[in-house]
């Protein structure tokens, strides 16, 4: 019934000019009739409008019925309230820009939170889905970094025939590979998978279909991975390279020299886990060779329905002991070595894997921009204040006329719900084109940044923060201005007594709150600087990375055969890259630091360190890191060379057996590095001695936030350091650095690609300047920082507004005062010290109660911190300076206009 | 009365209906017709009956009322009511007439 009226509201025009055509049709009927009667015109007419009664009372009760009072209300008041708001533009615009503003930024946050955070991940059943995380506390940070301990083909062999809790599991691993054949080569991001992989995500291929464990090819000595003669495709590759031609299935690729046959295409959007590829190929390992370590890659698992997280971990801390006594590292290597790592499961949710690193800044990033609104919202009660003052005598008007005190509270919420609701629709506007902003920078380190978009639940965010808040900020001056003495006003307006101390309380609560948020919201900003400042004080292990010019080669083994000719190649390409113009040096690692490349295959990454003067009492050594560099590495990179010497070209092709070490190492081992020179070390009992040759400064190898690893340097090319260790083995993919001030530059790159195709045309070539890895690495803190500054600025800028709008306010309601106080004598200083004082007041409870609460508040975001307390006392000194600051300078400027007040003027003007 | 009205005779419009009712009634009831038409209002607002626009027997525009399902239920019920009401009256009427 209800709605039958509701929808008649809206077309009581049309009913209303309806009645009238069936109400004339009806006199004319009876008219009609009255004349067959015998009646004449005239008194037909008359018969006919007696028999049907008061036209106009018929008319006014049909539209009676046409009528819904509240809606009536509605539709009055925000006539009303438009007129109002166009009356008074500037105040509209003020409000409407401040409410957009906040109400903006906030859709915008929370469309990131709800894309990132709270939407299941785009994987069928999602919930059953887990990452295979291990934790390692004994490995002493090695193979254990923040993310836990990740698998080794062993374990994962043992996991997949043992496991009772999982549906399916998979582990992948991501490299480079070279696809040839078609133009240049190009260098192809690729993720192998097992064959569990693609199962356990369960995301049905686009065309073709998924690898199976056939599509295993033999051993691939001395690799624990075996020959994969197929691959799969990825969407945007298919698209790019084939023009999603459907045909491509069965047709063949040459990877890595070799034919490959195109089995599948993974749909668009398909992500393997945190990971892009262009190429997916089948990960098959070869059991023979599979040994306890190469904690290489990492795991996915399928839950069987109804098995918890809490059974998972169980089941898989059974198969731990199962994997060690059923596996090894090779002859003379003791399995009770990683007895001390100390390996537990830790599963966790896949969706925790894939954002679990920004979820607290996103938090704190959405608190922050909620803090905002807050001010945003205050500031448009004080606002909305100072306009029911000047509108009181309107309002007095309309309660003497009769109007209850709830018909006027609401058409005063009425008015604020209009200009909420204007304000979050332009602040929609302003959230999209931010996203559209961020969608353009593209933080390196926020997960599902393709996901992210303005959907119904943001838009339904907005309207809900738009009205929640427009009764908060309606709500203050409604109830204050409507209150019981509302008809005393109207008798003494016009006079401008000083304003009493009540009258100004709720706007200097006002006030005092939006300077206690603010301060929190300019301490937060304040500890990020400060972090920020300490990680660039970290010494990462390079220098000037913007000089640095880096690319990956792989060389591969069908191009060159041969440890010997390997290393003679990349000798060569070293060389031709020293020589071109403005090149310092160059050089080629095992990888650079913060590469995030994982480890490297082909070569052991880590191992224990036996020295030759100093027997490792217990037996198990601790575990190191492994890494392998060129002559001239250090020089190149910036490391500085702490003790000794680099290699030489001559020792390296020599197969001469020396090392270097970092300086953490060679302190822990001999005391001081300078010690450590001519010491001896070797990993295995059954290889010969390796001299230390020299010793490095520490390298950040995991990031700025992580500490250094200790770590042994062995030359590119080795007899020993091979997982097999028969005969002698180069690394084949290595990351090649020069340093040039030229560095980035598309003449230099083009320099850098002859350079190396000089040597041999079918590499690859893919550069990045070490600036951008390091930058990279810094995102996580340079992205909340830049968020909490916009937060903070906006905080401080507002809230400065309602400081500079509460005081002119005192001044202009004052003036009498002040004509009273000039006459009598008082000087211009001290009247401006008067409304300065009154600002600092206010501030100074805000500053009070802001110190209290960010202490408790800033606790929340010590995670996002780095070389600081959360109650870094710098940045509690100077940020409440910086606020008295702003707030002298906000009250100042209206206090100079008192000053200017005439005595004579202000104290005639009644 | 209009749904009984218009449940015996079909739709109607106005016109019809007025005159239906003055029929019935055999002019007992003397009300002015043009209050039929908030009361028509009412009805449809409440859906149990629905209105379009059609040609009358002498060829002019006029709109047509029926009874919906909803407003035969209504009747229904109306009349159960009524009917109930009607009797309980009985009783009670009854009861002083016996006893005089």
């Amino acid at each position: 019934m209800i709605w039958g009226r509701v929808i008649d509201v809206f077309r009581r025009r049309r009913l209303d000019t309806e009645l009238e055509s069936q109400l004339t049709y009806h006199l004319d009927a009876l008219e009609a009739e009255a004349r067959a009667r015998g009646l004449s015109p005239d008194d037909a007419r008359a018969a006919a409008r007696r028999a049907m009664g008061g036209l106009t009372q018929v008319q006014d009760a049909y539209r009676d019925q046409l009528r819904i009072p509240v809606i009536d209300a509605l539709w009055q008041d925000g006539r009303y309230a438009l007129r109002a708001m166009r009356h008074n533009l500037t105040f509209t615009v003020v409000v409407v820009l401040t409410l957009a503003l906040g109400i903006g930024a906030n859709a915008a946050v929370f469309s990131v939170v709800n894309s990132v955070l709270l939407k299941p991940l785009s994987y069928p059943r999602p919930e059953e889905l887990v990452a295979l995380r291990q934790i390692a506390p004994g490995a002493q940070g090695l193979a254990s970094s923040a993310d836990g301990l990740v698998l080794s083909p062993s374990m994962y062999l043992t996991y997949a025939e043992n496991n009772r809790a999982f549906e399916s599991l998979g582990v992948w691993v991501a490299t480079s590979s070279t696809v040839t054949g078609v133009g240049e080569p190009e260098q192809v991001r690729i993720i192998g998978v097992t064959d569990g992989f693609l199962p356990a995500l369960a995301v049905p291929a686009a065309a073709g279909r998924w690898f199976v464990a056939g599509d295993a090819g033999g051993p691939r000595p001395p690799s624990v991975i075996r020959q994969w003669p197929t691959v799969m495709l990825s969407y945007g590759y298919w698209q790019r390279r084939f023009g999603g031609d459907r045909s491509v299935i069965g047709r063949t690729v040459i990877v890595d020299s070799i034919p490959r046959e195109i089995v599948g295409v993974m749909p668009q959007g398909f992500r393997i886990v945190t990971a892009e590829a262009d190429l997916l190929f089948l990960l098959a390992f070869d059991r023979g060779r599979a040994t306890l370590a190469g904690f290489n890659y990492q795991g996915v698992a399928r839950l069987k329905p109804g098995t918890t997280i809490a059974q998972a971990n169980a089941d898989m801390a059974r198969m731990v002991p199962i994997w060690m006594a059923s596996w090894s590292d090779g002859p003379g290597t003791d399995s009770r070595a990683y007895e001390t790592w100390n390996i537990a499961p830790a599963l966790r949710p896949l969706k925790q894997e894939i954002v679990g690193s920004v979820t607290d800044v996103l938090w704190v990033v959405m608190a922050t921009i909620g803090l905002v609104m807050l001010i945003a919202c205050a500031n448009v009660a004080n606002l909305l204040l100072v306009r029911a003052e000047v509108r009181q005598k309107e309002l007095s008007l309309r309660a003497a006329l009769g109007a209850s005190r709830g018909r006027i509270v609401w058409s005063l919420l009425v008015e604020s719900v209009l200009l909420g609701l204007m304000g979050g629709a332009l602040g929609v506007g302003l959230a999209y084109a931010g996203l559209r902003v961020l969608l353009a920078i593209g933080p390196a380190n926020l997960p599902r940044l393709n996901e992210i978009s303005l959907d119904a639940r943001t838009l339904g965010f907005t309207v809900v923060l738009s009205l929640l808040s427009s009764v908060l900020f309606g709500l203050i001056p409604a109830l204050k201005y409507t209150g019981p003495r509302i008809s005393a006003a109207l008798g003494s307006i016009g006079r401008t007594a000083s304003v009493s101390r009540e009258r100004h309380h709720v706007r200097s609560v006002l006030v005092v709150v939006q300077v206690a948020i603010a301060l929190v919201l300019l301490v937060s900003a304040g500890l990020m600087i400060r972090t920020f400042q300490s990680i660039r004080t970290v010494e990462p292990g390079f220098t000037e990375p913007d000089r640095l010019q880096m690319m990956r080669i792989f060389f591969s083994g069908s191009v060159v055969p041969g440890a010997e000719r390997v290393t003679r190649m990349q000798n060569d390409i070293q060389d031709k890259l020293a020589s071109i113009p403005g090149v310092t040096s160059a050089a080629f690692g095992s990888q650079m630091p913060m590469e995030g490349f994982g480890l490297n295959l082909g070569v052991l990454n880590f191992g224990p360190v036996l020295t030759e003067d100093r027997p490792d009492p217990s037996g198990t050594p601790p575990m190191r890191s492994f890494k392998y560099a060129s002559p001239g590495f250090f020089r190149t990179a910036g490391t500085r060379l702490v003790a000794g010497r680099e290699m030489t070209w001559t020792e390296v092709h020599g197969l001469r057996p020396i090392v270097m070490i970092s300086e953490s190492l060679a302190r822990e081992l001999w005391g001081t590095p300078a010690a450590a020179i001519g010491k001896h070390l070797r990993h295995l009992p059954d290889v010969p001695w390796h001299e230390v040759i020299g010793v490095v400064q520490d390298v950040r190898e995991n990031g700025v936030y992580q500490s250094a690893p200790p770590t042994v340097y062995w030359p590119s090319i080795s007899a020993y350091v091979s997982p097999s260790a028969v005969r002698p083995n180069a690394i084949r993919q290595v990351t090649f650095i020069v340093r040039s001030e030229r560095a980035g530059t598309e003449g230099f790159l083009n320099q850098v690609r002859q350079a190396v195709w000089s040597v041999n045309s079918s590499l690859p070539v893919s550069p990045r300047t070490m600036r951008e890895v390091y930058d990279r690495s810094l995102a996580p803190t340079s992205f909340t920082l830049v968020m909490l500054a916009i937060a903070a600025s906006m905080a401080l800028l507002l809230g400065v507004v309602g400081i500079y709008g509460v005081i002119s306010y005192a001044v202009s309601q004052r003036r009498r005062e002040i004509g009273i106080r000039a006459a009598l004598g008082a000087q211009q200083g001290e009247l401006k010290r008067m409304f300065v004082r009154h600002g600092l007041a206010l501030a100074g409870v805000g500053v009070a109660i802001g110190l209290g609460a960010a202490a408790g508040l800033t606790r929340l975001m010590s995670t996002l911190l780095y070389g600081i307390t959360p109650l870094d006392p710098l940045t509690y000194a100077v940020v409440p300076v910086i606020l008295v600051i702003a707030t002298v300078l906000a009250s100042y400027l209206p206090a100079r206009r008192a000053v200017a007040v005439d005595p004579v003027e202000a104290l005639g003007s009644e | 009365m209009v749904l009984r009205t218009l449940a015996t005779m079909g739709p109607q419009h106005g016109l019809g209906l007025a005159k239906r009712i003055l029929q019935v009634s055999e002019s007992l009831l003397d009300l002015n017709q043009g209050t039929l038409y908030p009361a028509l209002l009412r009805l449809e607002q409440r859906r149990w009956i629905k209105s379009r626009w059609g040609v009358s027997d002498n060829n002019r525009k006029a709109k047509f009322y029926e009874l919906t399902a909803r407003g035969r239920r209504q009747i229904r019920e109306e009349t159960e009511n009524w009917e109930l009401t009607v009797a309980l009256m009985a009783k009670f009427l009854a009861k002083p007439a016996g006893e005089r």
